[in-house]
């Protein structure tokens, strides 16, 4: 057996936010043991879960400060278990992810146009198989510093969401989604690469990011930061 | 107030809601999770179409393998119509942008599925479900169909026949609500989950949909009808795709002798499987010789999980494997236009028994039931709201009956522990409502359930907050899950021949007198009613 703590936070509660040390078997998934904490010890206990394989994107959470899916993840001594960050915590481990799944319908993260004629060869489907195994966990979305000064970025997911289409040659209209991120999109994003960190599918949203900023650069768009040193040099 | 409401965001709730926009209905979808967290995220095999990309093949060869599989109990129109239908719906993935594999040419790849006369699943690696729903789900963001997600559905409201609407919990804040349509597609998913801890299905796949569907008039249909895939990892019940037997996996048991063949149908497979449990072997899939490329390349997400849950690798390792339940084939009674009983009341996907999988059904056609049949049912739901009037669900006795019964689940008295009934009804489904089944074993459960039944007012839960209140939430689905058992039960043990998925030992032969039969379940004053359509 091992000790694992859980911050609980529960607006009705006094005080609102604790953390609760449990007693757990060693060697199962930390969805294992959260399920067996519920139905077992203390039904109140309130977390996401669904397919336990990898594959629904329910149960991201924060294990001592890293994102982690409880289903793949074995918990260890002293781990501590939070609710992933950015958005708002409505009970114990589950957040409020609107917030996270509207970046998709913000930024348009969606084939456009059909480009009738398209042909995707086995090398372009290859080109973004990775960016497709997408389980929208919200990992990339919570460990993400930028949200800490702009809470209207993009983020991880959405970006690479829209690289996905961009980069599929069915999509019609490549220049109208590359437009669309521009602002609180491609250039917000600090290249700290902790998204690709954190992804359990392996997925690089950095370098997608990076992809879409070589894409708006030869769409004619410029880097907004260069933007200033450019000026200043002008002056200068 | 919507035109159409949809209730489940899995592949047949997001299809119907699609077509039913271009229809230009005003449609919402209303799910207990976000869409993409739905059990179409799971599917790993494939999506059938005779489109002959590898070899050549026929719509006709489709609809013999399906009907062989069924064993008299599909309906031949039905099963025509969507393998009629199949290479469209694969054009109509592939125009909003799905990623399938892909042959050197840019033709969608396709591979072999068991009961498969030829090459026919189109799939995008092992996660064929998961980039079809999430294609559908960026194209519903699109054309801006809203979503009503983490609402729990508790019933239909229906007044004279007609349904007018639901009632749901708001999770977030534990609200009831009654949500007006002028008609309803239920796409709420199958009840494999009430085989707790041997199913291969999401904690989520408790059969919501279908209880609400009994209780509010409509018919049920082969119920008795489980699925079990031949291969879930032994300890975790986590789904093995049958693309790696499709691939040349072979089973083994302990002395290492092949004894079945591995393409076989499931219900074939999984009963040699079972077969060789009991005789107190244990059973193996050895993928070994496929070499590690392609694995890597077809089957990544399962030599990830054979690693988390087993700790063996499949590259090297023998995979250890049991079957678990995995798909219902039974379900909501519907007709021709995938209507239910209930007037503007539509069912389409796992939860609706649209007569196409029969006693068994094929690897594939489950995901092509779900965007064929999905959208037919969203164009004639959006048809039927256009030739109906508005509805106003507000004042229904329904809401007032259902606000009162959350209300008042925090009273119950809490002696017995609902959670240890949960696992212990899969347990015992397991056992005797398995792969072989007896009347005796049947019967046992039966009784088991009732007293179930009759304790649920002694159950209850511990948490009474009203936010995200999980507890809640799962002592309603396991009250759904009790409900649906008792049919499942008296379905089960009213067929007494051996067809398909249902086997059982004390009557061991199909007969004759049951071809075509199903078994049909209703409520008739709150009291569960069963008879064989048709039966001598």
């Amino acid at each position: 057996m091992i000790n694992i703590s859980i911050k609980r936070y529960h607006a009705a509660r006094q005080p609102a936010e604790i953390v609760q040390e449990w007693e757990i078997e060693e060697g199962v998934t930390l969805l294992e043991a959260l399920t067996s904490i519920k139905t077992k010890k203390d039904p109140t206990l309130t977390f996401r879960s669904g397919c336990r394989s990898c594959v629904c994107g329910s149960c991201a959470v924060r294990v001592n400060g890293r994102e982690v899916l409880a289903c793949s993840y074995k918990p260890k001594e002293g781990d501590l278990v939070e609710p992933l960050r950015f958005e708002p915590v409505i009970k114990d481990l589950v957040t409020d992810q609107s917030g996270g799944f509207e970046t998709l319908k913000r930024t348009g993260a969606w084939l456009e146009r059909l480009n009738d004629e398209a042909v995707v060869t086995l090398e372009e489907e290859k080109r973004t198989e990775v960016q497709t195994d997408c389980i929208l966990c919200h990992s990339c979305y919570s460990a993400c510093p930028v949200f800490e000064t702009n809470p209207l970025f993009a983020g991880p997911f959405a970006l690479t969401r829209v690289w996905r289409y961009v980069a599929d040659p069915r999509e019609g209209d490549p220049k109208g989604k590359i437009d669309a991120v521009q602002h609180d999109g491609v250039w917000d994003c600090t290249l700290c690469g902790e998204c690709t960190a954190v992804c359990p599918e392996g997925i690089d949203p950095k370098s997608d990011i990076l992809m879409l900023r070589t894409k708006s650069t030869q769409m004619g768009h410029t880097d907004p930061n260069m933007g200033a040193f450019g000026s200043f040099g002008l002056d200068f | 107030m919507f035109d159409l409401l949809i209730i489940g965001g899995g592949g047949a709730g997001l299809s119907a809601a699609l077509a039913a926009h271009d229809a230009g209905a005003k449609v919402g979808v209303l799910g207990k999770n976000y869409p993409t967290r739905s059990q179409t995220s799971m599917a790993q095999g494939g999506i059938n179409a005779a489109i002959g990309n590898i070899e050549p093949d026929s719509v006709e060869a489709h609809i013999a393998d399906t009907l062989k599989s069924a064993h008299t109990l599909a309906d031949e129109g039905m099963v025509r119509r969507l393998c009629e239908k199949a290479p469209d719906a694969i054009g109509w993935l592939d125009r909003i942008g799905t990623p399938f594999s892909r042959l050197e040419d840019g033709r969608v790849a396709q591979r072999r599925l068991g009961g498969a006369s030829g090459k026919r699943a189109c799939y995008a690696q092992d996660y064929t479900g998961l980039k079809i729903l999430h294609t559908l789900h960026d194209t519903a963001l699109k054309q801006g169909i809203e979503f009503l997600s983490e609402y729990y559905l508790l019933n239909f409201i229906v007044e004279e026949g007609r349904v007018l609407g639901v009632t749901a919990v708001e999770m977030a804040t534990g609200e009831v609500k009654a949500i007006g349509a002028k008609s309803v597609v239920v796409a709420s998913g199958g009840y494999a989950g009430l085989y707790r801890g041997f199913t291969t299905n999401s904690s989520a796949t408790t059969g919501d949909g279908v209880a609400a569907a009994i209780r509010a008039g409509c018919v049920l249909s082969d119920l008795e009808y489980v699925q079990f895939h031949p291969t879930a990892l032994r300890s975790s019940g986590i789904l093995i795709s049958e693309s790696a037997r499709g691939a040349g996996g072979r089973l083994l048991n302990s002395k290492g002798e092949h004894f079945v063949d591995e393409l076989l149908t499931r219900d074939q497979v999984a009963k040699a499987i079972w077969e060789q449990l009991e005789s107190g072997e244990e059973v193996f899939l050895d993928i070994r010789h496929l070499g590690e490329a392609f694995v890597e390349e077809n089957l990544p997400q399962e030599r990830k999980l054979a690693k988390l849950y087993e700790g063996i690798d499949p590259v090297t390792d023998l995979i250890p494997i049991k079957p678990v339940a995995h798909y219902t084939m039974g379900g909501i009674d519907v007709d021709h236009m995938h209507c239910t009983k209930v007037k503007g009341l539509y069912a389409a996907g796992e939860c609706a028994n649209s007569k196409v999988h029969g006693a068994n059904r094929l690897g594939g056609n489950s995901l092509l039931e779900t965007i064929v049949f999905g959208r037919e049912a969203g164009e004639n739901a959006a048809a039927f709201a256009r030739q109906h009037g508005d509805v106003n669900p507000r004042n229904s006795e329904q809401f007032e009956k259902d606000r009162s019964f959350v209300a008042a689940i925090p009273h119950f008295t809490n002696q017995i522990d609902f959670y240890e009934k949960r696992d212990f009804l899969g347990k015992i489904f397991y056992r005797n409502v398995g792969i072989v089944r007896n009347e005796m074993g049947l019967k046992g459960v039966l009784s088991v359930i009732r007293q179930m039944q009759k304790e649920l007012p002694f159950m209850g839960i511990a948490d009474k907050s009203r936010e995200y209140n999980t507890n809640l939430i799962e002592f309603i689905e396991f009250g759904n899950m009790v409900e649906l058992a008792e049919a499942i039960l008296v379905c089960a043990i009213s067929r007494k021949e051996s067809r398909g998925a249902h086997q059982r030992e004390d009557h061991p032969r199909e007969e004759k007198s049951y071809d075509g039969v199903h078994s049909l379940s209703w409520k008739h004053d709150g009291t569960l009613c069963n008879e064989f359509g048709g039966l001598a």
